[in-house]
């Protein structure tokens, strides 16, 4: 209730931002010693969000349906393709985090590995992966297989320190036990992980949905929120609402995946301390 | 994009490493049935955008059957912001690629393996765009000015052009790079914009003049037209692979799918709305009128024909050529270092083609060709 309240407060304090500038900020821009520091505020560069709002209600085009159905249907396609990256993403990150801790070879080969995959920049990631639709899988899951690359490093670099966060002692009377590897990683290292795993899937929530809409664009698949905010912002000369009705479209995306994920924290962590994780 | 190939082969390195590391979920991903007309050959077209009128042959031969009629079945594959055509080509990834000349030489030059086929567009659509009170109509007029340019190898025919009108584009102009919608111009931020004329230019007249209220209109504008200029460049043709060019069955393919395009764009210049009603039905994201102010405008750069649609002229290919290995841009790159070597076009397959669809009475020269008159309304709705 008080989250939903401050969330309301949150949009509120944005829309007074954005009308609140329009209103005081210079139409031409605020331009110091020829750079400009403060963005342009006439209608074609910020349009009223009241104009953004309305555009949401009429036709994408003559005769065409709504805009917010058109925005709506395509946030429901690219919140799929983020499920599938995200699922994808976290089994990976997971698997690896596991193999990681257990051996140790596999940390100092692969880690570097891992951490090096998020400097591949999108853009030159995207076309390979385009390439492998409608061959071995369907273009949209090219997407999702974006989405996954970026999802899966949060998970796996913050799952290995939740695994290896067991004290020494608490290893050290699983072994007494005589439990095997196994039933260490079940009954003492996952448990003591998940504080560090959630987080991590937080993380990971907003980078599927970052790749989802990156890897849109870039790849051009059609019927998700991405490939909307590129066609609408081609017409951006005639029409400047229309792109921001798309992008209203992905950040609304980004509040739903993130509520999702924190969804799945609430079974699991009734009983249990938070902690303050850093993953990188 | 030297600079992007380097990294490509990282990314590819990376995701060799990462896909090594066991990821069995990806087996739940069933292949795309291929094609499913019996007899027909299955053909991949690689387009460099999203669906809109500047493919309508294209879109219309699949339509009207006309590829059908050669024994192909023929899917057209959407372009995006980072698919480069002339690459998927040469990758083996498509059978055929919609390019334009100075890129795909470029990518020729870098090792692709494709050769020009047929040259749909016998003209440039370029335009450089200016307010008409600027008193900009020339290449020189623009010394002084703040120019508007794509970058990314789209801007060499203004670079020429600047260049052949005595201008230094490194001193005597302030370039900015120019994002791909009209709003700088507008704004007045530039004083001269890139502009397609079947596309951009069109965007300029559908958006609303706030002084009076009402839509642009083309005396708002001067239009630098590169053609007339003499520093245009050949753009849209359909590329092949070089290598698969030596054997006969890609061959007697080419002539095919060469002779289904034709048909196409003949199609689209004798039913103008009805290729609108295609494009449109295709799910572009543009409106109507846009769309038909499009399929005039990409007609005008097909018709007429005077050697026939998609032949090579020799003359231009020469014009696109020089100016690709001796124009340079702001950053001192030129498209191409040394003349093209190999097969990079040949007429071979498209003259084929002509005499097959002449045969079939398709008029492939289009000389009583007249454009209509488009009104563009609000947004191209």
């Amino acid at each position: 209730m008080r989250k939903t309240l401050y969330v309301l407060a949150g949009l509120a304090f944005f829309a007074v931002l954005w009308e609140g500038y329009k209103l005081v900020g210079n139409p031409e821009g605020t331009v110091l010693l020829g750079v400009r520091v403060l963005p342009r505020a006439d209608d074609l560069s910020m349009p009223h969000l009241w104009t953004v709002v309305e555009r949401l209600g009429r036709p994408e085009l003559t005769g065409g349906r709504p805009v917010w159905i058109v925005v709506v249907q395509a946030c429901l396609f690219t919140l799929g393709i983020t499920a599938a990256g995200f699922v994808i993403g976290a089994l990976v990150g997971l698997l690896l985090a596991v193999a990681m801790e257990r051996f140790r070879l596999v940390e100092r080969g692969l880690l570097p590995y891992v951490i090096l995959s998020q400097t591949v920049p999108l853009v030159a990631l995207a076309p390979l992966v385009a390439g492998w639709g409608g061959t071995i899988m369907p273009p949209w899951a090219t997407v999702s297989v974006i989405a996954a690359y970026l999802a899966f490093f949060p998970v796996a670099v913050g799952m290995l320190r939740g695994l290896q966060s067991p004290s020494a002692s608490g290893v050290e009377l699983m072994r007494s036990y005589a439990a095997g590897w196994w039933r260490t990683l079940v009954k003492l290292r996952f448990p003591s992980a998940l504080p560090y795993l959630f987080p991590a899937l937080r993380l990971a929530g907003a980078a599927a949905v970052v790749g989802a809409v990156v890897g849109e664009i870039s790849t051009g698949t059609r019927g998700g929120v991405g490939r909307l905010i590129i066609e609408y912002s081609r017409e951006a000369t005639s029409d400047p609402a229309k792109v921001y009705t798309a992008m209203l479209g992905a950040a609304l995306l980004g509040l739903v995946v993130a509520g999702l994920v924190s969804l799945l924290e609430v079974p699991l962590m009734r009983h249990r301390r938070h902690v303050e994780v850093v993953t990188l | 994009m030297r600079r992007i190939r380097t990294v490509t082969s990282l990314a590819a390195a990376a995701i060799l490493l990462v896909a090594g590391c066991g990821t069995a979920d990806q087996d739940s991903a069933t292949p795309a049935p291929g094609g499913s007309g019996g007899a027909l050959t299955p053909i991949k077209l690689q387009l460099q955008w999203f669906y809109q009128a500047q493919f309508a042959g294209y879109i219309a031969a699949v339509d009207q059957g006309f590829y059908k009629e050669q024994g192909l079945d023929v899917q057209l594959l959407e372009g995006g912001v980072d698919i480069v055509p002339q690459t998927v080509l040469a990758q083996g990834k498509a059978d055929y690629a919609v390019a334009w000349v100075p890129k795909a030489l470029a990518s020729r030059e870098q090792g692709a393996g494709i050769t020009d086929v047929g040259q749909i567009f016998g003209r440039s659509g370029t335009y450089q765009v200016a307010w008409k009170d600027s008193g900009i109509t020339k290449a020189a007029d623009l010394k002084g000015k703040k120019v508007g340019n794509w970058g990314f190898g789209n801007e060499f025919e203004l670079f020429a052009g600047m260049t052949k009108a005595g201008l230094d584009p490194g001193k005597d102009v302030t370039l900015v790079q120019q994002q791909f919608d009209m709003q700088a111009l507008l704004k007045k931020e530039i004083d001269a914009a890139q502009a397609m004329s079947y596309n951009e230019y069109a965007q300029l007249l559908e958006a609303k003049n706030p002084a009076t209220g009402k839509l642009y209109t083309a005396d708002d504008f001067s239009i630098i037209d590169w053609k007339t200029e003499g520093s245009s460049m050949l753009q849209d043709a359909v590329w092949a692979n070089t290598e698969k060019l030596n054997d006969p069955a890609y061959q007697q393919q080419t002539v095919k799918f060469l002779t289904g395009t034709i048909k196409g764009w003949a199609f689209c210049r004798d039913n103008a709305e009805k290729c609108r009603d295609l494009v449109v039905a295709k799910g572009s994201k543009l409106g109507k009128s846009h769309q038909l102010w499009q399929v005039n405008e990409v007609n005008k750069l097909i018709w007429p024909a005077a050697g026939g649609i998609g032949v090579i002229d020799d003359a231009n290919w020469k014009q696109t050529v020089d100016i690709s290995m001796t124009t340079k841009n702001q950053t001192g790159d030129t498209v191409l270092t040394k003349a093209p070597d190999g097969l990079a076009f040949t007429n071979d397959y498209i003259n084929q083609a002509i005499t097959a669809a002449k045969g079939a009475g398709v008029d492939v020269n289009g000389t009583s060709f007249q454009p209509t008159t488009v009104t563009l309304t609000e947004g191209g709705a």
